[in-house]
């Protein structure tokens, strides 16, 4: 049993209005120097599979077809 | 001339399109996102608004792997005609049957209200009854109806002549050359978050979404 984590972003270059709300109020609480907040999701599956390169290679087939939309997302994973 | 409606767990929009539908003279069934397969016949398949699935993961996104969207994605491929609204863009995008993707407004805020748009094309049977360059208004709702699209794939909708429509006056959502539609390749499959059901009865305040209605269902009669 393996444990993959999977993390979705927006691609550089593409705005993240979430992101930038965030930073807005982070100013807000006081919390200056923040230059850029991006906002992302981090996805956790229990996999069965027993081969940290047979589950990166699945996983990422899944981050293809549906974890992440890469017209606009970059995603990464990691095999633990 | 017979079309479809799609519905997911989550659509909302799906009788609204149904009644659109059929005052422009289509015979309507609804189909449920679990059946593998699409009556035989079908003219077009109406994927309407809502939010499917709760919109989790992305908007769109989980519909456009459901069973019926496979079948969907086939008669799209055939030369069906397709209309996506709102939620039914973003799944259409989800699919890959339309190029590009819905992000979150830029505004971040749910957006309801009637938005001016502007007819960019009359080329497909859902804008031939428009006037090039006309100003309707339409009611939009969403959250996340802030089109994107990289650099390549809007050169190749502009030289095509695929967007269908524009936000006129203030966009409302941060989309990109304020693009509020766009169209496939072969004109057939129409994607867009202003919601033309929600605009064909005198008594809901407009029916500027009526000659895209009489448009398609106009076309698809007189094959």
């Amino acid at each position: 049993m393996m444990k993959a984590r999977v993390t979705v972003m927006l691609k550089t270059g593409v705005l993240d209005p979430q992101g930038e709300a965030v930073r807005h109020a982070l100013g807000a609480l006081g919390f200056d120097g923040v230059e850029g907040v991006r906002q992302g999701k981090v996805i956790e599956l229990d996999l069965a599979e027993t081969s940290a390169a047979e589950a990166e290679a699945n996983v990422t087939r899944m981050c293809e077809k549906l974890l992440a939309n890469t017209v606009i997302e970059s995603y990464r994973v990691e095999i633990a | 001339m017979k079309a479809a409606v799609i519905v997911f767990p989550g659509s909302n929009c799906d009788r609204d399109m149904a009644v659109a539908l059929k005052a422009a003279g289509a015979q309507v069934t609804m189909v449920w996102h679990k059946e593998a397969g699409l009556p035989s016949g079908l003219d077009i398949v109406a994927v309407p608004g809502g939010f499917s699935f709760g919109d989790y993961l992305r908007c769109g996104a989980i519909a456009a792997q459901s069973p019926v969207c496979k079948a969907l994605v086939d008669h799209a491929e055939r030369g069906g005609y397709v209309l996506g609204v709102c939620n039914g863009f973003q799944v259409l995008t989800e699919t890959g049957l339309l190029p590009g993707a819905l992000m979150r407004n830029a505004g971040i805020k749910f957006v309801c209200k009637s938005q001016g748009l502007r007819v960019e094309t009359t080329a497909s049977d859902f804008t031939a009854r428009y006037g090039r360059g006309e100003e309707i208004a339409l009611p939009i709702a969403h959250h996340d109806g802030n089109y994107y699209a990289d650099a390549a794939t809007l050169e190749t909708l502009n030289a095509e002549d695929r967007v269908a429509f524009r936000y006129a006056g203030n966009n409302p959502n941060g989309s990109v050359e304020d693009i509020a539609g766009v169209l496939s390749a072969n004109r057939r499959v129409l994607g867009m978050m202003p919601h033309p059901e929600r605009a064909v009865d005198k008594a809901h305040g407009g029916i500027q979404g009526e000659p895209l209605f009489a448009g398609m269902v106009g076309a698809l009669a007189s094959v």
